[in-house]
């Protein structure tokens, strides 16, 4: 091999970048984030799938229900009413922002604007 | 010889490709579009393989039994040798932006022509019998099997590049398709498949010391018949010596200066350069070229007869070289002599022995330019000029390719041409200095039985001038190549009736005013100087 | 091959490999298309651009080949143009870092116009350059955001890039750029590839292939963020299960992922074996990444040999009357 003085560490410096996620994971679990659920209630507005990947398309709709044209009654696919309200009516069943939101959240690297608006609850953790 | 078309003809060039895929056609050996095959007696003198009589335009070209296995080892040999090679088969991407740069493309039309297909025709061989994917996928994946209809394409299409390395300054990766030429032209002489243009001269140049064959007495001759001729213009005879052990220089031109015009009016030049300052130099006539047409046809051939320069250095005891104007000649100096030859620690660094100046660029090869030479001396106010001498003459430059593109050899000749001429304009920057397009007769085509294609391909360069031209009036194209000063005045009859072409130190020759010299009434070519056509026609009668 | 039939062929190249995780996943193959194919494909990516480099570096670089792009460097008075042509090491570091980040060389990019008489021009083209930037820097940003799934926590770096990238905040989830210029960068090149004659006619199906593969891939990662969403935390279990070598395959991800990761995959696994190995050849480019200093510093060439020379004194051998006799110097006098 010629000039391996300069073809070795461009080699290893190609490696080492682009095994950055190998390495600088060494020796981490893999905790899956475990969001606290509610004690009170077994079902949210929609199912468990739907919520789970869409629920800020519903929250973005509710946003838009609310705060432009002031209405803040909305009709579930199963015809129960629900109060449209971040605070009262989400946070009513997911009380910790920390346990329930942020657990996926910070997993998943995604910052939501909520708390843009709203007031971040108060946690003690 | 064929003939070649009219112009208005050749200017109809259709660029949009064929049909039929690339893959499916194949070249037509038409006259005025491929040189002659190598002769037998030339590959003998050198001791190439496959000597024999054949046509290319025959059909069988009587190539040895064993020709695919030579072709092949000759490729493995060559990829192992050359990272260049191995690397550019690799890695293009087929982006396509070097092809409209290739003159022969812009002049023909020929899609093999572009650069990026020039390379596939051996890329598509590389492919089937040296990468895992060719071998599997073949043609999916772009290979293609060898067969002697391939040999007969790289033949008219490596001998349709004049490796000026054009499409190199575009390519996103540096892929130089000079360098796939001049392998592709490597592997053709393993089957004695080379051109007699380039192999007659190899083999005059390893014998007689010189392209043209020409023997020591009467090399020493022409260059003496140019003492008379300078005596006659200038009334000052100039002094050269031949093969002299202790000089401080030896001078080492293409030996197209000794012999054709308008080159001979350069040798002039130099000539009378030297005499004015004093040069302690010597001609020898054993190294008497400095072309060198090995660089066409292999790396060892072009070692072989580049070997001349040091070695006759070595034995005349000079200090240092001086290289006259040529273009692939500086190719070698610059990027392969010290390489091949050196080290040449029997030298001394240059240093010019009337300004003092010390050749730092050139200290390892020993070696310096012209018109580096020459620049120092006018900077240094050595020389006495009178560039009104030239004012006749509206003068553009012709970067040649290889001091361009393999050195960057762009204002040394410029600073040269402004202290010797009035009138100077630089041709659309486009078609300059690294992006200069070709004369189109380089790298060993500039062969009579071509001129079609040698018009074609010098059609990018003759358009530029043209430009300047119809809006200056540009009536002289300067240049610093042997082969440009052969073959741009045919290119300029052709396409551009009314320009003529000169060597740098032609007009460094004419405004050089000379200690001693009588009243000067004509240039070098024994026209008239500018005011001066009374009394030349007054002398006349 | 013509255009179209190499077109077809990358075109149902692709297909099929869109199809073979819509099956095998359908038909609950989860581990191999969602751990095992993933594992061997950057396994096969990273011994192959290995393997390739090593390969290139074992030919030497016999002779100092740069092509010079601007004045060299010889009188102190005239300005040498160390970028484009370098005649010391941090010139070329500087004209390599131009070429691989700027694309330098391509900037330089003309278009020729051949007019009747014949007459010619050389228009300004810069549009394959912006074109291959925007190409280039998308798909650098989307593969660097990609980092979420294989960090934890997410790296600032992520959440950098996804702040910049995502500045429009519009929509939701929120937009990114990279993804719509890497999708618009990867339909451009395909389009001029198709609609410029010449560059047609030289296209091979390994030309198409990776443009559909790379296209597909785009398409299948937008889909997911933007319209048919997958479970994020189930991908992320998965991914980073891969990335500390505890791989998990947990339930109820899309097929679309499967997808989107089988292609991304094919194209680790193709990549040290195509024209896309131009990603690590750019370095190595003797053109580009030598000094032009040939006169001054002698370059060695490993394998130079002893040539067969015709001598001086075979020349004086033959020539030595007619020397004599032009009263020539010679070393005999016989």
């Amino acid at each position: 091999m010629y000039d391996a003085k300069k073809i070795v560490p461009g080699i290893l410096i190609f490696v080492v970048l682009f095994t950055f996620p190998l390495w600088s994971n060494m020796g981490k679990a893999a905790p899956a984030p475990k969001p606290e659920l509610p004690k009170t209630e077994k079902v949210c507005v929609m199912d468990t799938a739907y919520m789970k990947t869409e629920h800020m398309v519903l929250l973005n709709q509710w946003r838009d229900l609310v705060v432009r044209d002031a209405n803040r009654l909305w009709v579930g696919p199963d015809g129960k009413e629900h109060f449209m309200s971040l605070q009262n009516s989400c946070m009513k069943c997911h009380s910790s922002k920390v346990k329930f939101c942020d657990q996926c959240h910070n997993y998943a690297g995604v910052k939501p604007y909520c708390w843009q608006c709203h007031i971040e609850p108060k946690e003690n953790m | 010889m064929a003939t070649v078309p009219k112009p208005s003809e050749l200017g109809k060039v259709d660029h949009r490709p064929p049909q039929r895929p690339w893959t499916e056609t194949t070249p037509e050996f038409r006259p005025g579009t491929f040189c002659y095959g190598a002769k037998a007696k030339n590959l003998d003198v050198v001791g190439m393989p496959n000597p024999r009589e054949w046509n290319p335009a025959d059909e069988d070209w009587k190539l040895p039994d064993d020709w695919k296995d030579i072709t092949l080892k000759g490729m493995e040999d060559r990829l192992n040798k050359f990272r260049s090679f191995k690397l550019f088969m690799d890695i293009c991407v087929r982006c396509g932006a070097c092809a409209d740069k290739c003159h022969y493309f812009i002049g023909s039309g020929d899609p093999k022509n572009m650069p990026v297909l020039r390379a596939e025709l051996i890329r598509s061989i590389y492919r089937k019998y040296f990468t895992g994917s060719g071998k599997i996928f073949s043609k999916y994946a772009g290979a293609r099997a060898l067969t002697e209809q391939i040999i007969k394409e790289w033949f008219y299409y490596y001998y349709q590049c004049t490796e000026c390395r054009r499409c190199s300054v575009f390519c996103p990766y540096g892929i130089d398709t000079a360098e796939i030429t001049m392998m592709g032209r490597e592997l053709l002489n393993e089957l004695g498949c080379g051109i007699d243009w380039i192999m007659g001269p190899v083999a005059n140049c390893y014998m007689n010391g010189n392209h043209l064959g020409i023997q020591p007495h009467a090399f020493k001759d022409m260059i003496m018949f140019f003492v008379d001729e300078i005596e006659a213009v200038t009334g000052v005879r100039v002094e050269p010596t031949f093969n002299r052990k202790g000089a401080e220089v030896l001078f080492i031109t293409p030996s197209g200066d000794v012999f054709a015009d308008p080159g001979t009016y350069t040798l002039m030049g130099y000539m009378m350069l030297f005499h004015e300052i004093g040069l302690d130099y010597t001609w020898s006539t054993y190294a008497s070229e400095g072309g060198n047409f090995g660089l066409f046809t292999s790396h060892e051939m072009m070692k072989r007869l580049n070997a001349k320069m040091y070695a006759e250095a070595k034995r005349l005891k000079v200090k240092w070289l001086l290289g006259g104007e040529c273009g692939h000649m500086w190719r070698v100096i610059n990027q392969y002599m010290d390489t091949m030859n050196g080290p040449a620690d029997f030298l001394e660094v240059p240093k010019s022995p009337i300004t003092g100046t010390v050749f730092e660029n050139a200290k390892s090869t020993k070696m310096v330019h012209i018109a580096e030479f020459t620049a120092d001396l006018i900077r240094h106010g050595k020389l006495n000029l009178d560039p009104s001498r030239n004012d006749n003459k509206i003068v553009t430059f012709h970067d040649s390719c290889n001091p361009s593109r393999a050195m960057g050899f762009f204002e040394e000749p410029r600073y040269v041409l402004k202290a010797v001429c009035n009138h100077f304009y630089d041709m659309p920057e486009n078609t300059i200095r690294e992006k200069t397009f070709c004369c189109g007769s380089g790298s060993g085509l500039n062969t009579d039985e071509f001129m079609e294609m040698r018009m074609r391909g010098g059609l990018p360069r003759a358009n530029a001038v043209r430009y300047v031209h119809e809006k200056y009036g540009v009536n002289m194209l300067a240049c610093i190549c042997a082969i440009d000063r052969a073959v741009l005045p045919p290119l300029m009859n052709y396409w551009v009736p009314g320009v003529n072409v000169t060597g740098l130190h032609e007009l460094v020759g004419n405004a050089l005013v000379m200690k001693g010299e009588k009243k000067r009434t004509t240039d070098l070519r024994y026209e008239p100087l500018p005011g001066m056509e009374e009394e030349e026609e007054a002398e006349d009668v | 091959m013509n255009a179209s039939q190499s077109m077809v062929f990358s075109l149902v190249a692709v297909g099929i490999l869109v199809c073979l995780p819509l099956i095998g996943v359908t038909a609950g193959m989860t581990s191999l298309f969602g751990v095992i194919i993933p594992y061997a494909a950057v396994v096969v990516f990273f011994v192959g651009i290995v393997a390739r480099v090593v390969r290139w570096a074992r030919s030497p670089v016999p002779f100092r080949i740069p092509t010079t792009c601007g004045q060299q460097k010889s009188f102190p008075w005239i300005k040498a143009d160390n970028l484009d042509n370098p005649s010391d090491t941090k010139g070329v570091v500087l004209r390599m870092i131009l070429e691989v980040l700027l694309f330098r060389s391509l900037f330089r990019n003309t278009r020729l116009e051949f007019y009747d008489g014949p007459k010619i021009r050389y228009a300004s083209a810069k549009w394959l350059w912006l074109g291959a930037i925007v190409f280039h820097y998308s798909f650098l940003v989307v593969f660097l955001r990609h980092l979420r799934f294989f960090t934890e926590p997410v790296t600032p770096l992520v959440t950098l890039l996804e702040s910049v990238d995502g500045f429009l905040e519009v929509g939701l989830p929120r937009l990114y750029i990279s993804g719509l210029a890497l999708l618009a960068g990867v339909t451009y090149l395909f389009l001029r590839r198709v609609s410029i004659p010449q560059l047609k006619y030289i296209s091979l199906p390994s030309d198409y292939f990776p443009l559909f593969l790379i296209f597909a891939i785009t398409a299948t990662g937008l889909l997911m963020r933007y319209v048919f969403k997958v479970d994020i935390v189930g991908v992320k279990e998965l991914t980073f299960g891969l990335a500390t070598f505890h791989p998990v395959v947990p339930k109820g991800i899309g097929v679309l992922f499967y997808i989107h990761l089988f292609l991304v995959s094919v194209l680790f696994a193709y990549f040290p074996f195509s024209k896309l190995v131009h990603m690590a050849g750019v370095f190595l480019s003797p053109t580009r990444n030598l000094p032009n200093n040939s006169r001054m510093v002698r370059h060695i060439n490993p394998w130079n040999y002893p040539v067969k020379v015709h001598t001086y004194e075979e020349y004086e051998d033959e020539f030595r009357e007619k020397m004599i006799e032009a009263g020539l110097p010679v070393e005999k006098k016989e």
